[in-house]
């Protein structure tokens, strides 16, 4: 059983540097990691991959350098890894991004689980696995945040939608998204991180994806574009700080309470 | 179907029969858009049978197209509603489809955007419509807020998600009157994955609270939760957690404050040990009052919070509670 794993090289959005006037995000000001939710969808492979035996596909669409990003992946489980990677693919929204992947996905051939992150720390609109799902006309689930049952057939899953969480059961192909709570992903060993080093990464151009020109992705392929980037003042209100002892503090927050009245509850 | 060519389609969520309050948010800000555009407003509502269309109408949709049907809709198959979405919008030919970003529109909604091959802006916090050409301007955050990107589509129908409480419920009007018109369903679907069942779990309204006490860093072990609780409750509030402590699974995501979890706008934010990390502030900052309390002067969180105070927090919560309670 072939399964894909939907990776993403991202910034330490903790750490990272913003620069208010240009309104860029300095990337260089702050280390790279894998995309934190998708390291529960790799662990997810990996955890099926060793209950029923399978093979795990980690791939992503970046520059070169975002090889690293497989190397990781393989690092922590995954067989292979797979670079999507072309000048044309620049510029990309969503649906150039989702139609590439896809593409990518049909070059590798008769893969019966497509996992993914629900989204990205950095684009952060959780959008690209249901639409690659759409792009190959594969079901999908998201919101995923418990792999149940897992067989040669079909997998169990839990989503948390509605308000609620539902129970469903998909048969092969399929796609998922998956929340940070559907697992604990497990750190690579010393042995595996020097495999992954020698492992061969794959590089796919645009002529290698056939169902697709250059009409079809990066800019030319995009069907949203930014007008323009407004950056909001930075929030700052800063009102009384004070360093007091705990029931003078105390004394200040019951008074601020009761001036705002928000102990009327309370008080009837 | 023609008059309603080029209209402005609201998808109207509803949770197991329930219209969920986003859609009467979609209905204010479609409204609004449609006015200026002077085109229609229309709700496409998908769902068992025992709903009820007429609060569409009430609060300003001209018409409501509805696909009704219990075995396919009583449960939440983003496939099945998508696919069905799909086929009124080809019925209808709108020229702009907005979509609630709840966790079932942030999953149906890309789903729908690639079966129709349009674009998709996710989570806008405002739209508008260009003097110039008449295009959707939509307008979404990006990196935890830093900025706001304006964002136009290259074709039609021009389609967004927008996030939920970000604009106020369309009001309602009684006089106000327009068409039901019943939809077939369509043929073929992708229709794979089973729902089996739901599990009621426990719900924490973060959301709607007006009182919010959220734990941070600074919080030892899962088991201090305990203080935040009894302080939550005297307020008649919530608590919260920031990222960190989901992660360490000190409470469930359900708890979440931050661009990652849960937006807040409770009156009153108490956010106790959290350092303020651009990510938690993107997700609080809209609180009416906010009192932080940090035992580290540069946290930046006071830089957001009406009254901040230096302190251990193990000494200042069990000093408040025992005020709160009169001792």
């Amino acid at each position: 059983m072939n399964i894909v794993v939907l990776v993403k090289q991202v910034p330490d959005m903790d750490t990272v540097k913003f620069d208010q006037e240009s309104g860029t995000v300095d990337r260089s000001s702050a280390g790279k990691e894998m995309n934190p939710f998708d390291l529960n969808a790799l662990e997810m492979a990996v955890e099926i991959k060793e209950s029923i035996g399978a093979k795990v596909t980690a791939v992503t669409m970046g520059p070169p350098s975002a090889e690293e990003v497989l190397r990781e992946a393989i690092s922590r489980g995954a067989d292979e890894g797979i670079l999507l990677s072309d000048r044309f693919f620049g510029g990309s929204d969503v649906k150039a991004t989702a139609r590439t992947l896809a593409a990518g996905i049909n070059y590798i051939g008769d893969v019966a689980l497509i996992i993914g992150g629900l989204q990205t720390v950095d684009g952060d609109t959780g959008q690209v696995i249901p639409e690659i799902a759409g792009y190959l006309n594969l079901p999908h689930a998201s919101s995923i945040t418990k792999l149940v049952d897992v067989s040669e057939k079909g997998i169990t899953i839990e989503t948390d939608l509605w308000d609620s969480t539902y129970v469903k059961k998909a048969k092969y192909p399929v796609v998922l998204a998956v929340t940070k709570e559907v697992n604990s992903p497990r750190m690579a060993s010393f042995s595996s991180k020097m495999k992954a080093k020698k492992a061969e990464i794959t590089t796919l151009k645009l002529e290698d994806l056939k169902e697709l020109t250059a009409e079809d992705v990066g800019f030319k392929g995009s069907s949203t574009f930014v007008k323009k980037i407004v950056v909001p003042k930075a929030t700052n209100r800063q009102g009384i700080k004070l360093k007091e002892e705990p029931q003078i503090a105390a004394n200040k927050i019951m008074s601020i309470l009761k001036d705002k009245k928000l102990l009327e509850v309370q008080n009837g | 179907m023609d008059n309603y060519k080029g209209c402005v389609m609201i998808y109207a969520e509803q949770n197991n029969g329930k219209i969920h309050p986003v859609s009467y948010e979609l209905l204010n800000k479609g409204g609004e858009v449609a006015r200026k555009k002077g085109v229609k407003l229309i709700a496409a509502l998908i769902g068992p049978m025992e709903i009820d269309e007429n609060e569409l109408i009430r609060r300003g949709a001209d018409a409501v197209f509805t696909v009704k049907e219990d075995d396919t809709y009583s449960f939440p198959d983003e496939n099945s509603y998508a696919n069905t979405l799909v086929h009124m919008v080809k019925e209808v030919s709108p020229d702009i489809l907005l979509v609630g970003a709840t966790n079932f529109g942030r999953s149906m909604g890309p789903k729908v955007a690639s079966l129709l091959g349009c674009g998709l802006t996710a989570d806008c916090t405002a739209l508008d419509v260009d003097e110039e050409d008449g295009a959707l301007i939509q307008i979404r955050p990006a990196f935890s807020e830093n900025i706001l990107a304006h964002i136009k589509s290259k074709n039609f129908p021009q389609m967004a998600t927008i996030r939920f409480k970000e604009f106020d419920e369309a009001p309602i009007n009684e006089d106000h009157e327009g068409e039901i018109i019943e939809v077939s369903k369509p043929v073929s679907m992708l229709q794979l994955v089973e729902v089996i069942n739901e599990i009621k779990t426990e719900q924490v309204d973060l959301v709607n609270a007006s009182v919010v006490v959220t734990g941070g860093k600074g919080l030892k072990s899962k088991d201090d939760f305990k203080m935040l609780n009894e302080l939550a409750t005297l307020l008649d509030g919530v608590v919260g957690a920031s990222r960190p402590l989901v992660e360490e699974g000190f409470l469930g995501k359900a708890h979440q404050v931050g661009y990652s979890g849960h937006r807040v706008k409770p009156n009153l934010y108490i956010a106790c040990g959290v350092s303020g990390a651009a990510q938690h502030i993107a997700g609080m900052k809209e609180s009416q009052y906010t009192i932080a309390i940090n035992s580290d002067p540069s946290a930046p969180i006071f830089n957001v919070a009406d009254l901040g105070i230096v302190g251990d927090l193990y000494e200042v919560i069990p000093e408040l509670i025992k005020q709160l309670k009169g001792e």
